[in-house]
């Protein structure tokens, strides 16, 4: 945890998805951390972490994209990205594909690196120690737990104390927090129908908390969830945690 | 469920066969009750053992070392199994230990001629290998004496759970079942009427039948012990009353001693039925040799199974898959299996241990599409009581088919392996990849519709993608990716820091703009 008034650089990792799709939370993260009085960075050959590869079975493609992300971020004071898959993608295999490469020097950079690296939320309440940032929300949120937040970067209450201290939000607990939203990268459409049945209950859960959005840490469980929230017509939105903590009084919505 | 035996090698893709089942209203209830009830069960049981995630290091120790020397306790086991009287065969496949046991039982019946029944205890492993139908070929009736397995049997049906088998039956469909099977056509419905009727029924075999089959939990090598547990009293009556036990086990169920049970029988009951001990837990060794006429069996046998658990073994990455002590927690856990059942898994082990162990045991010749029944949520391997990292060993095997599919001319009959490469070239260069933006934003114009806020949404998309658009939208892709708003807001500030410049030429840094119109309020995060 870091005093008070400590100015770190941080290098963002934006994620591919993100980058293409979901610009606003990449804005986003950018406006906290710098409100919080840190330096942001946007290292240019960035692409992607390999998360969609490995998972369905592409190892050996997922490689190269190991090495770049080193290549990038290596040296860096600190890196956080706005997504947990693709953080729990790092922490899970990055030391496990680095070994298979057989390269040293890959995996003393790995080694080094991996401590470094952040999921945005836990940037905020374990390395700067925060809860409170400045965001002002007034809007009946409930939050979503990303198998990945939940169970692989073991996030537990971090998102919801971040959220908690967000003045004028209602914050709603969703029923069966730590159930699957069924969308599993591939598997949405590799199993369409088992996931649509999954996403089926995690929709409902939110429609019963009558939230006017669902917020969360991973854009991608955010995107399957808003999807259907959309195709019903629902008039309930996804919104990155990030977005709502960059929402100031008095500035955008 | 029809008659037909859950069978990888003739089985529907996973997700086909899921398809189907998932339109079945009363079989998704089902499932979801069982697991519902079986989950909450197992989660106030663990909740309050202090020790409980040392016991599953401690449980994940044991299995790991025994697997690391499988022959040695393999062997000791046969040793001390001999020497209590006992008889061990080695079957190196499914066919060697049908064939095996067809032959044993056949001897069973001594100087009385060849017996026409058995009875059995619910054995996985005796599903695995096809055993009743192997004995019904040979003019062998096997009856099924654990409750589930008996409506299984008795319903023409397949079990769907492995500690569970006719968890997607309710109470009614059970007393249908009886009702016709059992010829009772006033039955009641109440669990003491459905209770009474198997226990009628079953009695008199136990009573008659002088061969009997079982499958075994722990195989102890230091003792050549067999351990079985189980909930009905059904099992004890198997292994006490018959003249001669048959006992089929793969080989993985072996454990090195005696006070290892101290661990797994603390992890079984708790993980498989939610409780803190089973109602009986049998334990014993070879055949009592004495006249005086003790129980159990005069003749004892025990049949190893290697059925391509060697094969596991050898691959470093999957061989945890054999530690596993068919709890089924992981199975009551998985969402996907909550919403499918096991009938989809077109093998006895159904839920997430069945999707790494079906296509291991088939070698990866078949059930492929196993390893993608999951959304790598994780929830299986949070509650495995020995600790198997299901989730790596999905991706493993994930691995191993795509290999299949990459190999040679395949590659050309399969669109998802031709995009899954062409998108990882992509990502190989940031130029590639910021023109693959640019194209995918053209590729999806056709496609966009504003909806009422004004907002582009894709409300279909082609071929595989269409699973996406089946009960989802998708949104376009903004005007603007993160990367250019980031790199035109550095150049903005570029001409005003000098120290942009520093770092390794290829980043862009930015510092706060003190006049940045969404930089309001008054939050100073502290």
């Amino acid at each position: 945890m870091e005093s008070e008034g400590y100015s770190l650089r941080v290098s963002l990792f934006i994620t591919c998805y993100n980058d293409t799709l979901f610009p606003d939370t990449g804005k986003a993260v950018v406006r906290v951390l710098e409100r919080l009085g840190h330096t942001v960075d946007f290292p240019a050959g960035q692409t992607c972490c390999g998360q969609m590869h490995w998972n369905t079975g592409y190892q050996e493609e997922a490689m190269p994209l190991l090495s770049r992300f080193v290549e990038q971020f290596k040296g860096s004071e600190a890196v956080v990205s706005p997504s947990t898959s693709c953080i729990a993608m790092m922490r899970d295999h990055y030391p496990i594909m680095a070994e298979r490469s057989k390269d040293k020097k890959l995996q003393s950079d790995v080694a080094e690196l991996l401590p470094k690296v952040w999921e945005f939320s836990e940037f905020l309440t374990q390395k700067l120690g925060l809860e409170d940032v400045g965001a002002y929300y007034p809007h009946r949120v409930t939050f979503h737990a990303s198998c990945h937040g939940l169970r692989s970067l073991h996030l537990g209450d971090g998102p919801m104390r971040l959220l908690r201290a967000v003045r004028g939000i209602d914050l709603v607990e969703i029923e069966n927090l730590e159930q699957c939203c069924g969308f599993g990268g591939t598997f949405a459409i590799k199993n369409a129908e088992v996931s649509s049945a999954m996403l089926s209950e995690k929709v409902r859960g939110v429609l019963n908390t009558r939230a006017e959005a669902v917020t969360g840490c991973d854009n991608s469980c955010l995107m399957h969830i808003g999807g259907a929230l959309h195709r019903e017509r629902t008039g309930v939105h996804p919104i990155h945690l990030a977005e709502i903590l960059a929402s100031e009084e008095g500035g955008q919505p | 469920m029809s008659g037909a035996a859950l069978d990888p090698t003739t089985a529907p893709k996973f997700q086909v066969a899921a398809k189907a089942l998932m339109g079945d209203s009363q079989l998704r209830k089902n499932v979801r009750h069982a697991t519902n009830v079986i989950q909450k069960k197992r989660a106030r049981v663990v909740e309050e053992m202090p020790d409980w995630q040392e016991l599953r290091e401690s449980g994940k120790e044991i299995r790991r070392h025994t697997m690391r020397h499988l022959d040695f306790y393999l062997e000791q086991f046969e040793r001390n199994c001999t020497a209590a009287g006992g008889v061990v065969h080695w079957a190196k496949d499914a066919e060697e230990a049908r064939q095996i046991v067809v032959a044993l039982v056949k001897a069973s019946g001594g100087a009385g001629g060849s017996p026409t029944e058995v009875i059995k205890i619910k054995s996985m492993t005796t599903e695995e290998i096809q055993l009743n139908k192997a004995l019904e070929a040979a003019g062998i009736h096997a009856y099924e004496t654990d409750l589930a397995e008996l409506i299984i049997q008795l319903g023409h049906d397949q079990p769907s759970h492995i500690v569970v088998p006719a968890l997607h039956k309710n109470r009614a469909q059970i007393r249908e079942i009886f009702q016709r099977e059992m010829n009772l056509p006033d039955l009641g419905g109440t669990p003491q009427d459905l209770a009474d009727a198997a226990r009628k029924f079953l009695r008199e075999k136990f009573l008659r039948v002088k061969t009997a089959v079982s499958g075994a939990n722990f195989l102890i090598a230091e003792t050549g012990g067999v351990c079985i547990v189980e909930s009905e009293g059904n099992g004890r009556m198997c292994l006490t009353l018959p003249d001669t036990l048959i006992s089929v086990a793969g080989i993985d169920k072996v454990i090195p001693r005696f006070q290892d049970l101290e661990v797994l029988l603390q992890l079984l009951p708790r993980s498989a039925t939610g409780e803190r001990m089973n109602p009986y837990n049998s334990l014993w060794a070879g055949v009592d040799k004495t006249s005086l006429g003790g129980d159990g069996p005069r003749t004892f046998h025990v049949v190893l199974m290697d059925n391509a658990r060697t094969e596991i073994l050898a691959d470093e990455e999957s061989r945890q898959t054999l530690h596993c002590i068919r709890c089924g927690a992981c199975q009551n856990a998985c969402p996907v299996y909550q919403q499918t059942g096991g009938h989809a898994y077109g093998s006895v082990y159904a839920g997430p241990i069945g999707a790494i162990l079906t296509p291991q045991l088939m070698e990866m010749h078949h059930a492929q599409s196993l390893p993608y029944a999951s959304s790598l949520c994780g929830a299986c391997y949070e509650v495995c009581p020995v600790k198997i990292n299901i989730p790596e060993v999905l991706i493993h095997l994930r691995n191993k088919v795509v290999k299949q599919q990459s190999s040679g001319l395949n590659i050309l009959a399969n669109p998802e392996v031709m995009a899954l490469k062409a998108v990882a070239m992509v990502f190989r260069n940031e130029t590639v990849f910021h023109a693959a933006q640019k194209l995918g934003r053209l590729g999806e114009l056709p496609l966009s519709r504003k909806d009422g806020q004004g907002d582009a949404w894709i409300e279909w998309l082609p071929g595989m993608l269409g699973g996406w658009t089946q009960v989802r939208d998708l949104h376009v892709m903004p005007k603007q990716t993160f990367r250019q708003w980031f790199e035109a807001r550095g150049k903005d500030a570029a001409g005003r820091r000098a120290d942009d410049q520093t770092g390794n030429g290829t980043a862009v840094r930015a510092t706060r703009r003190p006049g940045d119109t969404v930089e309001k309020g008054t939050g100073n995060g502290r």
